[in-house]
């Protein structure tokens, strides 16, 4: 048989454009920019559980790329992971560590520690030098209870009871040194937690929108999405719409389509046995 | 100059009542010196699902092999049209794995779910960062006039008449400000029952 | 050759150097009507990712009929309006009369010109009345090129203003579109509107926005919030 001569994907970076890419470079033309999440990204545990906050702002240069981007990332049931720094990085490492950590799980038929996420992120982010611009505050519950860490685009990792991360941490490590006390309640982490992202979207220009929640505890995690709309969208004076006509036409086609049929009716036919 | 602009280009996508838009420019040019008026940057790939690259036109047109490719690969296994998310999973995935030596483009996606109907967009940049919006998305080198223009003039649920007047307008006047995109422009509305493609008059500078 | 390509990885030390320039963000918008001329400005003052001051207008009354919208590098925005009151009051006191918005405009653009080698790092518009009483506008680059014009945006978010102000006062790419002048306050809504957007966008602008109207009977301001983030 003729081998296909296009081979599928096999998984994995490829390099195959690099020295393209470093001889554009060499012209003289600029390596653009992608999206980074300028961010503010905080957690902090409580009594009985673990609270992650997010902005929800990305941004490319000085523009606002998202006003509404999810950096609350799913890793496991019981785990969740904020990610700041270069978008793409933190979405997908968290998306191959979340599958990583589910085949461990029915390899083990165990419910994954917290600790094991975090050696698998700091690992893989290790292994690529801080090449994956990927900061990450992790936070989840298990068997030992809940945990909290700090992930650095080097790989290096702090466990604390509460931490910061993003162009916004400065702003809301102020706010959990001032106001953070252990064995703190449900509510007074949330609230503290808010406070935390929302003095980031305020005094950090890198971040903004709305704040995200997420709070885990032993047997349920409550994603809240938007938890809180800190700022709201000022109201048009009037509408632009346009009278219809006002563009001017060089020519339009109309390319009808059939619907698409999902289901068809198959009649019984008695078996010929003639 | 960056290597997105060497080419020049500007796609915006808009959603409207059960319809979606997507719309481009129709330069090709070379730096400053413009070559063509007729350059596609918006590709069919399915009879509701619309794929936008304004970049670096090399990659442009290799991307878009490679995902013919990956596409007709998928719709073959799975004998069933993709979900625009889905597709934008698989542009994404393609994008990321050059992480370390990336295309230059930035790829806008607009379509209707084949199943549902229900209209939706994305955008991404050069090595796959998803984002998804239920307003506008925008891409290519006039980025923020684009994005001056839509945040003025979107509005939620437009009709397709309505919505093509406002993506036309948004886009035109978006890249009349910009030196190496415009030369022409072309507009699709995407509806369940049919896509209509517009061909706009605009200046020629 | 494997040499080669290693040495040439190597390069030269990099040197910390003073930076006279630095960009505080801001965005200006001026409109000239017809019996009228505005201007607007945020009033954010930033730096990197920092917010120096949310109160922080960049408009300049310069006579009782002109004013003067500046941004950019802060620093120079000072030196250049201290110089520029200190010019009008000269003129003013030798001629005893103000000076015409026309003069400003044309002083305006030698001041800056002077400063060619090591410019002032700001974006200017003048608006006011000219001697008719009719509003207008002039645009500066930082090294004082000049021009008249009934609309322009100047500053970190000018590029999201401008094709809208194209479009909604120049009437440009609409079928049929017959020229009108719009009343000052169409105009007041516009920029509201305009701003609302760039705000969304532009992470240099936001707070507040000041609008300054220009017609025979003097200079009124007006203030409108914008989002804080």
């Amino acid at each position: 048989m003729a081998a296909p001569c296009v081979e599928l994907p096999k998984g994995g970076f490829s390099f195959d454009n690099c020295a393209r890419n470093a001889r554009l470079e060499q012209l003289g033309l600029k390596f653009p920019t992608a999206y980074k999440t300028g961010t503010t990204i905080a957690g902090a545990i409580f009594k009985d559980g673990v609270v992650l906050g997010a902005d929800t702002r990305a941004t490319e240069d000085t523009v606002v790329a998202d006003k509404n981007c999810a950096k609350i990332h799913y890793l496991s049931d019981n785990m969740y992971c904020c990610g700041a720094g270069t978008a793409a990085d933190t979405e997908m490492t968290t998306q191959l560590i979340s599958a990583e950590l589910e085949l461990h799980r029915l390899n083990t038929g165990r419910v994954p520690r917290v600790a094991t996420a975090n050696r698998l992120l700091k690992q893989m982010l290790y292994r690529y030098q801080g090449h994956i611009g990927a900061a990450l505050v992790l936070g989840g519950v298990d068997v030992t209870g809940p945990n909290l860490y700090s992930i650095w685009p080097h790989g290096s990792t702090d466990k604390l009871p509460y931490v910061t991360m993003g162009s916004g941490s400065l702003a809301a490590m102020a706010t959990f040194e001032d106001r953070f006390k252990p064995d703190m309640t449900r509510e007074e982490a949330m609230k503290l937690v808010r406070d935390a992202i929302a003095a980031g979207i305020f005094n950090d220009l890198g971040s903004g929108s709305n704040v995200d929640l997420c709070v885990i505890t032993k047997d349920k995690v409550e994603y809240i999405r938007p938890y809180e709309v800190a700022n709201i969208r000022g109201v048009k004076q009037r509408s632009y719409r346009y009278q219809r006509g006002t563009t001017a036409i060089l020519s339009s086609e109309v390319k009808k389509l059939d619907l698409d049929v999902f289901g068809t009716e198959v009649k019984h036919q008695p078996m010929d046995t003639q | 100059m960056s290597i997105l602009a060497y080419n020049g280009a500007a796609i915006m996508a808009m959603k409207g009542k059960n319809c979606v838009a997507i719309a481009a420019d129709r330069r090709f040019g070379i730096q400053g010196q413009t070559v063509s008026m007729d350059f596609d940057k918006i590709f069919e790939m399915g009879p509701h699902l619309y794929l936008g690259l304004p970049g670096l036109a090399t990659d442009v047109q290799t991307v878009l092999q490679r995902l013919k490719f990956r596409l007709n690969m998928y719709e073959l296994r799975e004998n069933r049209r993709i979900k625009p998310k889905t597709f934008m999973s698989m542009v994404s995935n393609l994008l990321y794995e050059k992480r370390f030596g990336p295309y230059f483009i930035e790829p806008v996606i607009a379509g209707l779910d084949p199943k549902t109907g229900e209209p939706y967009i994305a955008s991404m940049d050069l090595i796959g960062c998803p984002m998804e919006t239920n307003d506008f998305v925008v891409s290519g080198t006039c980025s923020e006039q684009m994005y001056g223009m839509c945040e003025s003039l979107w509005e939620p649920d437009l009709g397709p008449d309505d919505l093509f007047e406002t993506i036309s307008q948004a886009l035109m006047n978006a890249f009349d400000r910009d030196a190496v995109s415009g030369w022409g422009a072309v507009v699709y509305i995407i509806e369940k029952d049919k896509v209509t493609k517009k061909f706009l008059k605009t200046r020629q500078d | 050759m494997a040499s080669a390509s290693v040495l040439s990885e190597y390069k030269a030390p990099i040197s910390a150097h003073f930076s006279p320039y630095d960009f505080n963000g801001g965005t200006v918008l001026a409109i000239a009507g017809n019996d009228f001329a505005l201007i607007a400005t945020d009033t954010r003052l930033s730096q990197g990712f920092a917010i120096h001051s949310r109160e922080c207008p960049k408009t300049f009354t310069l006579t009782n009929n002109t004013i003067l919208g500046c941004c950019g590098f802060h620093g120079d925005v000072l030196t250049l309006t201290k110089t520029l009151a200190a010019r009008l009051q000269i003129f003013e006191k030798d001629h005893n009369k103000p000076m015409p918005t026309a003069s400003i405009a044309a002083m305006l653009s030698t001041i800056l010109y002077y400063r060619r080698f090591f410019p002032y790092y700001t974006h200017n518009v003048v608006a006011g009345l000219d001697e008719e009483g009719k509003g207008c506008v002039y645009s500066f680059d930082p090294v004082g090129c000049y021009e008249k014009e009934s609309f322009r945006a100047k500053g970190s978010a000018s590029a999201m203003l401008q094709p809208l102000l194209d479009n909604q006062i120049g009437g440009k790419n609409q079928n049929g579109y017959t020229a009108q002048s719009l009343t000052s306050t169409q105009c007041v809504a516009l920029v509201k509107d305009v701003f609302t957007s760039a705000a969304e966008r532009d992470i240099y602008t936001g707070d507040n926005i000041i609008i300054s109207v220009v017609n025979k009977d003097g200079i009124k301001s007006e203030k409108f919030p914008l989002r804080r983030d």
